[in-house]
């Protein structure tokens, strides 16, 4: 069972989302990082880039694949966690606090779902 | 066992080299490195013996059942590698006068002309080195056919999401901006959203037929009506095409361009047996953007020509040159009747293996495939713990290479079988008592399975800390 914390958004595409202030800070979920296995490397965006709800901003590659990381919302990049370049196991290791970007002057979103929500996808996927 | 560098020995050594019997030239002694290359010093029984030892931790084609998924892991027929080593193919120069090279380019313009036919396209290119190599430059045919048409709105390329990876990857290198389509619950492209994305700004639809799933998707000709309506041109990626040929073209289904790996369909060895071919063909209105030189035939004479508004050259000279001689001694051995046959024989095998397991493990879709199928044992992992990896590394111990795994993404915990044609019932009937026997160990031991293989020379390397902190040299004493 993956833990899915009760004050966090969820995209179907499984990338956790805290609001605070407009600032949207966007990671992996716990079930995300246990699908794709032992993550070996990730491609990050940089600061000040554009990012659009719906399309690829990162791709994480694990031992089985590279997969995209989806953006659900539409803005600007403010901060990138830089420090997971060198260390992309700390997705693996704690996918909450291993957030990947933060995006400000956010104009669209995409459907968000709450835990609740996400459960159901997570569960669906799992059937 | 021991890297070469370790079985170095100072002073030891094979010698090689008649002696010098020319003056000795003096170099500017800036240009000389200060201390000599770390060479092994290792005596030629020594250096044999190595290579066979490393032999022995491989498995080959000629070592057992190989049926890894989308790779066309076919047999490859000794007549191939005679051909190829005729001195007179083998001792060519590639800037040679051309009066004196007519058997190769003979070679290179009838291969042309058999595979055209085989595709149903119009011309073609052996530049390409290997199949990504051939989308990149199937790619560029298409960038640069809307540019010599003055549109330069079309930047995107669509994508089926069963695609291979590769396509994606060559579109981004191509220049292009990649829009990936879903898959619609028969496995196929799902054509409302095909059409959704198709517009003014599509380039082109990259397609592999049949898909990475083994299936034939029956809606083609719409897809590239849809694909043509748009403005847009049809890529086929031949990966696949071991399934279909000589029983359907990739012309007549609508395609404008397609790569084909000769180092698969066309028998000749890969996967570290030797290199790729990835020629590029095109319908008639491409042609005049295909690399340079081409080889054209007036009188019996062969000679090059670049084409008019050529994307220019993807690669030195003319390609990897043996690799046609194999294919086309491999499509002429087959002819007109063994083409078909083949991948008549690639279905059915597949169809055979897939018919044995199925009850046992669960497929991907339902009903017939193509060349390949794919396994899903995400039930099986769920219920055991036993993961597709698990399954792949037992097969190991029976002396058999495991299919793909986790691909095509969008299958979880994915098996990807290809028997291919050259394997008898004998060998498909053990292979499948063998994929029943690792099933039943699943189930009554699943935890010895996660540490399988446990009869081969190299067990589980730890592919993660290979990724994150590769060794990629050796680091000597001094």
């Amino acid at each position: 069972m993956s833990n899915i914390p009760a004050n966090l958004k969820y995209s179907k595409s499984h990338e956790w989302i805290l609001e605070e202030d407009g600032v949207f800070t966007i990671g992996l979920t716990d079930y995300a990082q246990s699908a794709l296995g032992d993550i070996v490397f990730i491609n990050l965006p940089e600061e000040g880039d554009d990012v659009t709800a719906g399309e690829a901003f990162a791709d994480v590659e694990s031992v089985k694949a590279v997969s995209d990381v989806f953006s659900p919302v539409t803005g600007s990049i403010t901060a990138v966690n830089e420090a997971l370049l060198d260390d992309p196991a700390q997705i693996n290791e704690a996918p909450y606090e291993a957030w990947l970007i933060k995006v400000g002057q956010v104009s669209d979103t995409e459907e968000l779902l709450d835990a609740e929500g996400y459960e159901a996808v997570v569960a669906a996927e799992e059937a | 066992m021991k890297l070469l560098f370790e079985r170095s020995r100072s002073g030891r050594g094979s010698t090689l080299l008649p002696a010098c019997d020319v003056p000795a030239v003096s170099y500017d002694q800036g240009l000389l490195r200060a201390k000599t290359p770390h060479l092994p010093e290792i005596a030629e029984v020594d250096l044999g013996r190595h290579y066979t030892e490393l032999a022995k931790q491989t498995h080959g084609v000629n070592d057992g059942f190989y049926p890894l998924g989308s790779c066309t892991m076919k047999y490859n027929p000794r007549v191939n590698e005679e051909a190829a080593a005729q001195p007179g193919f083998t001792q060519l120069h590639p800037l040679q006068p051309l009066e004196t090279v007519q058997g190769a380019l003979e070679v290179l313009y009838t291969a042309e002309k058999l595979l055209c036919e085989i595709t149903g396209m119009d011309g073609m290119s052996f530049q390409p080195a290997a199949g990504a190599h051939g989308e990149y430059t199937g790619l560029l045919l298409i960038r640069k056919y809307h540019q010599s048409r003055g549109d330069s709105a079309r930047t995107k390329i669509l994508v089926p999401d069963a695609a291979h990876g590769t396509n994606p990857a060559s579109a981004t290198m191509a220049g292009f901006d990649v829009v990936s389509i879903p898959s619609n619950p028969q496995g196929g492209v799902d054509l409302e959203a095909l059409r959704k994305a198709a517009g003014p700004d599509t380039a082109g639809l990259m397609l592999t037929n049949p898909n990475t799933l083994g299936l034939f998707d029956a809606n083609i000709l719409e897809i590239t009506q849809i694909v043509h309506d748009a403005g847009g041109l049809c890529y086929y990626d031949g990966a696949n095409l071991n399934a279909v040929m000589g029983q359907v073209r990739p012309g007549d289904m609508g395609f404008d361009c397609v790569h084909l790996n000769l180092h698969k369909t066309f028998s000749t060895p890969h996967g570290g047996g030797g290199p790729g071919s990835g020629p590029v063909g095109c319908k008639a209105l491409l042609e005049p953007f295909l690399p340079t030189p081409r080889v054209k035939e007036e009188n019996g004479a062969y000679s090059l020509y670049t084409p008019a508004q050529t994307m220019g050259q993807v690669r030195s000279f003319y390609g990897n040159f043996l690799v046609v001689v194999k294919a086309l001694t491999y499509i002429l051995t087959l002819g007109k009747q063994g083409i078909p046959a083949a991948s008549a024989g690639a279905v059915l095998n597949a169809n055979y293996l897939m018919k044995q397991l199925l009850g046992h493990y669960d497929m991907s879709h339902e009903g017939l495939c193509m060349h390949e199928f794919v396994m899903t044992l995400q039930g099986l992992a769920h219920d055991t713990g036993v993961t597709a990896m698990d399954v792949a590394k037992r097969l190991l111990d029976f002396g058999i290479h495991p299919p793909t795994m986790y691909f095509p993404l969008i299958v979880h915990e994915a098996l990807m079988v290809e028997p291919t044609e050259t394997e008898s019932p004998e060998t498909l009937d053990q292979a499948a008592q063998v994929f029943l026997d690792i099933l039943a160990e699943a189930k009554s031991d699943p935890e010895s399975l996660h540490h399988a293989p446990l009869h081969c020379p190299v067990g589980r390397p730890d592919e993660v800390t290979a990724a994150r902190s590769p060794i990629l040299r050796y680091t000597f004493d001094d």
